[in-house]
C-alpha cells in the first residue's frame, strides 16, 4: 500500500500532527509485559518475517515529509546539531550509500539509486530531489556526505568509531534529540554518554550492550527500543532548548493528558560500517498519544500497568515524576484487570473508538 | 543486500606468483556489487573438503577489495593442508562457484595513531598491502617491515614493488630485524600492527609490552572464533540427539531440530536464551554468564557458545 505522505504535519508552534489507524497499529509499542525494567534488549534487526517497522533498515512512514522540513527548519536555525569529526569521513560516505541502497530497496516506487563506476545518480521522490554526484568527492555534493543523507532521512543518527576496546562517539545529527546534546557528548566513550542512566549500570547492562554491539557485523545489523514521554507532538526536545519546553511538564491537566501526553519511541538501530569499520545508531523517533495508543485495548491495559509499578528513579531520570500520578489515574480507565498477552504486537485488526 | 550473510562469487582469475602463492580475484556470480570492505577484513570461503568430505570454512584476508571489480586475495600453499589451500592450489579455475561470507573485520587501522608500524611475516603480508594502499591514500606516516624467508625476499619485492618507498622494507629472516629496537625507535602515539606466524605475533607483543606500549596500541591479525569443532548435543528431556556443525551455532541446531526456544540478541549478551547442563563442558564465549557462574558449569548460551566435550547434555 503507498504510503500518503502528510506535509503539512508541525511539530512545534500549532503542533498538526496526528496518527492514521494503520500508523497507530504499526507503532512501535516498547513494552512486551505489564512491568519494566532496563536489560540488554537488543536483537537482530531486519530478519527475514519481520513486519512493519522492524522488516526494513530505515522505515518511511507518513510523517516522512514533514519530518524531514522539521530536520531542515533546526539546521537553519542551529548547524552544529549537525557535526561529525574529521576522522569519520569514510563513514559519512558509508552512511551516504547505507541508507540511499536500503531506500532504493525497500521503496522502489519513491526511491532510485543508480550507479555507473563512481557517478551515481539519486533521485527522492517524495522531497523532489533528483542529484548527480561522483562518490567520494564531496564537493559534488550541496551538502557534506552524512549531512546531504541524514536531512533526507527520519531520526537521528551517531557515528561510532570503534577503537581502544570501545565505542567513540565521532559524529552525528541531532534534531530529533530526546533531552540529550550532540555537541555535549561528541568524542566521549560509550560508557561516559551513558553516565547519566540510573539503574542500569549496576545491572551491568553498558557492559553487556557494549560487547554486543563491538560485534555487531556488516549485514548483520542489530536494534533495540527505549522510550520516554513528550509534551506535544513535540520532536526537537534538546536541552539547549529546554525553556521552551521544559515548563510544558506542568501544563497537562486530566482534560488534556490523553491528547497532549505523547509517549515517545526510539527504535534505535546499529549498522557496521563496511569501509571505515564505525558503526553508525540510527535514532529513530516515533510519536502517540496517549488517546491513540489506548485505542489499542492490550495496549491501554500494558500502559497502565507499566506506569503505575515504574520504579521512581526511572520516572525521574525519563522526567514523568511531575505528572505521573495525574497519568496513571488517567490510564486507569484503560485496565479493566484482564490478562495480556505477552509480546508488543496489538492483537487486534481494528482499534477501538 | 544488508542482510545477504553469504556471497555467492566466482573465480574470474587465479595466477600462480610464485611456488606455493597464487593469487585470487573474485566476483559476485551475478554481476552484482559487492559489499565493500576496509583494509584489515576478511572473508570465509566454503570450500570442498578432501575426498569429498564436509566443506572447509577458511578465512582469508582481502588484499583489495572493490565493489565492481572484485576482491583479490593471495593464498599461500599449508604443508599440511586439511584441503583448502590445497584445493585453491589444485583444482580452483576460472569459472567456479564459491560461497563466501560477507566481509567482517577485526583487524582494523586506528583512527587516532599518529604513526602506523607494521610488521609482516611471510604471507602475512596480506593485510599489511591493503593497509599500505589506505595509508599512501591518506598520507598517514607509517612504515612496514616484512620478514621473509632468504628464498622468498624476491617474492616480497616484487608484491610490494608497486608500493615501494622510503616506508618499507624487506627482511630475510626474523633474526635480521631487531624488534625492540624498532619499537623502541617509535614516536609517541604509535600504533603496532603484525601479521604473520603466531611466534612472531607473540615476539611483537611481548617486546610492545616490555617498552610498556599500552596494549591498545598493538593490533594482530584475528579472524575471530566463528565455529569451531563440531559436536554432539543431547537434549535429555525431550530425548534428542543433535549434531552441531562446525558452522552453526547450537541455537540454530536446536531451531533447525525444530525445537522452540527462546533467543533475543542471538550475541551472548541478553541473557534470555540461557539453558541448564547436565553433563559435558562448555565452551564459554558470552558475555551474560559470570566467572562464578561459568565456573559452576550449570548453565549455557547457545546463542554462541560451543562444546569442549564431543558431546554436551542439556537440561531440555
Ligand atoms: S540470545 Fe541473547 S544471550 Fe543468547
Amino acid at each position: 500500500m503507498a504510503t500518503r505522505f502528510k506535509p503539512d504535519e508541525t511539530f512545534r508552534d500549532d503542533f498538526r500532527y496526528g496518527n492514521s489507524e494503520t500508523a497507530i497499529l504499526r507503532f512501535p509499542f516498547p513494552f512486551g509485559e505489564d512491568a519494566y525494567m532496563y536489560g540488554v534488549n537488543m536483537e537482530p534487526h531486519t530478519r527475514p518475517g519481520s513486519a512493519g517497522v522492524f522488516a526494513v533498515g530505515f522505515d518511511v512512514d507518513e510523517h516522512y515529509v514533514a519530518e524531514c522540513a522539521e530536520r531542515a527548519k533546526v539546521l537553519a536555525l542551529e548547524p552544529g546539531r549537525c557535526l561529525v569529526l574529521p576522522h569519520m569521513r569514510e563513514a559519512e560516505w558509508d552512511t551516504l550509500e547505507l541508507i540511499m541502497e536500503s531506500l532504493a530497496a525497500d521503496y522502489p516506487d519513491q526511491f532510485t539509486l543508480e550507479r555507473d563506476g563512481l557517478d551515481w545518480t539519486w533521485t527522492n521522490r517524495p522531497l523532489g530531489i533528483h542529484h548527480t554526484f561522483r562518490f567520494g568527492d564531496a564537493t559534488t555534493l550541496p551538502h557534506p556526505p552524512f549531512e546531504y543523507i541524514v536531512r533526507q532521512a527520519q531520526g537521528d543518527f551517531t557515528l561510532q568509531d570503534q577503537r581502544d576496546g570501545t565505542l567513540y562517539i565521532d559524529g552525528g545529527v541531532a534534531t530529533v534529540p530526546a533531552d540529550w546534546s550532540l555537541a555535549f557528548d561528541v568524542g566521549m566513550t560509550f560508557h561516559e554518554w551513558h553516565g547519566p542512566v540510573p539503574l542500569a549500570h549496576q545491572a551491568g547492562v553498558f557492559d553487556r550492550a557494549l560487547q554486543y554491539l563491538m560485534r555487531v557485523r556488516y549485514g548483520h545489523p542489530a536494534r533495540r527500543l527505549n522510550w520516554t514521554m513528550t509534551i506535544n507532538p513535540r520532536l526537537d526536545t534538546s536541552p539547549e532548548n529546554y525553556p521552551l519546553w521544559g515548563p510544558d511538564r506542568a501544563s497537562l491537566t486530566a482534560e488534556t493528558i490523553g491528547d497532549r501526553l505523547f509517549l515517545r519511541v526510539e527504535l534505535q538501530s546499529f549498522f557496521r560500517l563496511p569501509r571505515s569499520n564505525a558503526l553508525l545508531f540510527g535514532i529513530r523517533t516515533y510519536l502517540a498519544s496517549l488517546n491513540e495508543l489506548t485505542r489499542v485495548p492490550k495496549w491501554g491495559r500494558r500502559l497502565h500497568r507499566v506506569m503505575r509499578d515504574l520504579h521512581p528513579d526511572i520516572a525521574e531520570y525519563k522526567g514523568l515524576t511531575r505528572y505521573r500520578e495525574l497519568l496513571v489515574a488517567y490510564l486507569a480507565q484503560f485496565d479493566d484487570g484482564a490478562p495480556t498477552a505477552p509480546g508488543i504486537t496489538p492483537d487486534c485488526a481494528a482499534l477501538s473508538d | 543486500m544488508m542482510d545477504n550473510h553469504t556471497l555467492t562469487l566466482v573465480v574470474a582469475d587465479a595466477a600462480l606468483i610464485a611456488p606455493g602463492l597464487r593469487r585470487v580475484h573474485l566476483r559476485a556470480a551475478d554481476g552484482a556489487r559487492l559489499p565493500p570492505a576496509a583494509p584489515g577484513a576478511h572473508i570465509t570461503l566454503s570450500l570442498p573438503g578432501a575426498d569429498g568430505a564436509r566443506p572447509l570454512r577458511n578465512s582469508y584476508t582481502l588484499v583489495s577489495a572493490d565493489p565492481e571489480h572484485g576482491y583479490e586475495l593471495i593464498v599461500r600453499r599449508a604443508d599440511r593442508s586439511r584441503g583448502g589451500s590445497r584445493h585453491i592450489h589444485e583444482a580452483l579455475a576460472p569459472g567456479d562457484v564459491i560461497d563466501a561470507t560477507v566481509p567482517h573485520n577485526l583487524f582494523a587501522l586506528h583512527s587516532q595513531a599518529k604513526k602506523h608500524l607494521l610488521i609482516g611475516g611471510g604471507i602475512g603480508i596480506t593485510p599489511l598491502l591493503a593497509f599500505v594502499a589506505r595509508l599512501r591514500e591518506t598520507g598517514a606516516p607509517f612504515e612496514l617491515h616484512q620478514i621473509a624467508s632468504a628464498d622468498e625476499i624476491g617474492v616480497f619485492a616484487a608484491l610490494l614493488a608497486p608500493r615501494a618507498g622510503e616506508q618499507v622494507h624487506i627482511h630475510g629472516g626474523r633474526t635480521s630485524l631487531d624488534l625492540p629496537a624498532l619499537l623502541a625507535a617509535q614516536p609517541l602515539g604509535t600504533h603496532v600492527y603484525t601479521c604473520g606466524p603466531a611466534g612472531l605475533m607473540d615476539h611483537v607483543e611481548a617486546a610492545a609490552a616490555g617498552l610498556g606500549w599500552p596494549s591498545s596500541h598493538v593490533h594482530r591479525e584475528d579472524f575471530g572464533a566463528a565455529g569451531g569443532e563440531p559436536f554432539v548435543l543431547r537434549l535429555a528431556a525431550s530425548d534428542i540427539e543433535i549434531a552441531v556443525a562446525g558452522d552453526q551455532t547450537m541455537l540454530e541446531a536446536i531451531e533447525a531440530a525444530g525445537i522452540d526456544t527462546p533467543s533475543l540478541c542471538r550475541g551472548g549478551a541478553c541473557g534470555v536464551c540461557i539453558l541448564p547442563v547436565r553433563q559435558g563442558e562448555p565452551e564459554h564465549r558470552d558475555h551474560f554468564l559470570s566467572e562464578a557462574e561459568r565456573a559452576q558449569g550449570c548453565h549455557v548460551m547457545p546463542c554462541v557458545s560451543r562444546s569442549r566435550s564431543a558431546l554436551l547434555v542439556l537440561d531440555i
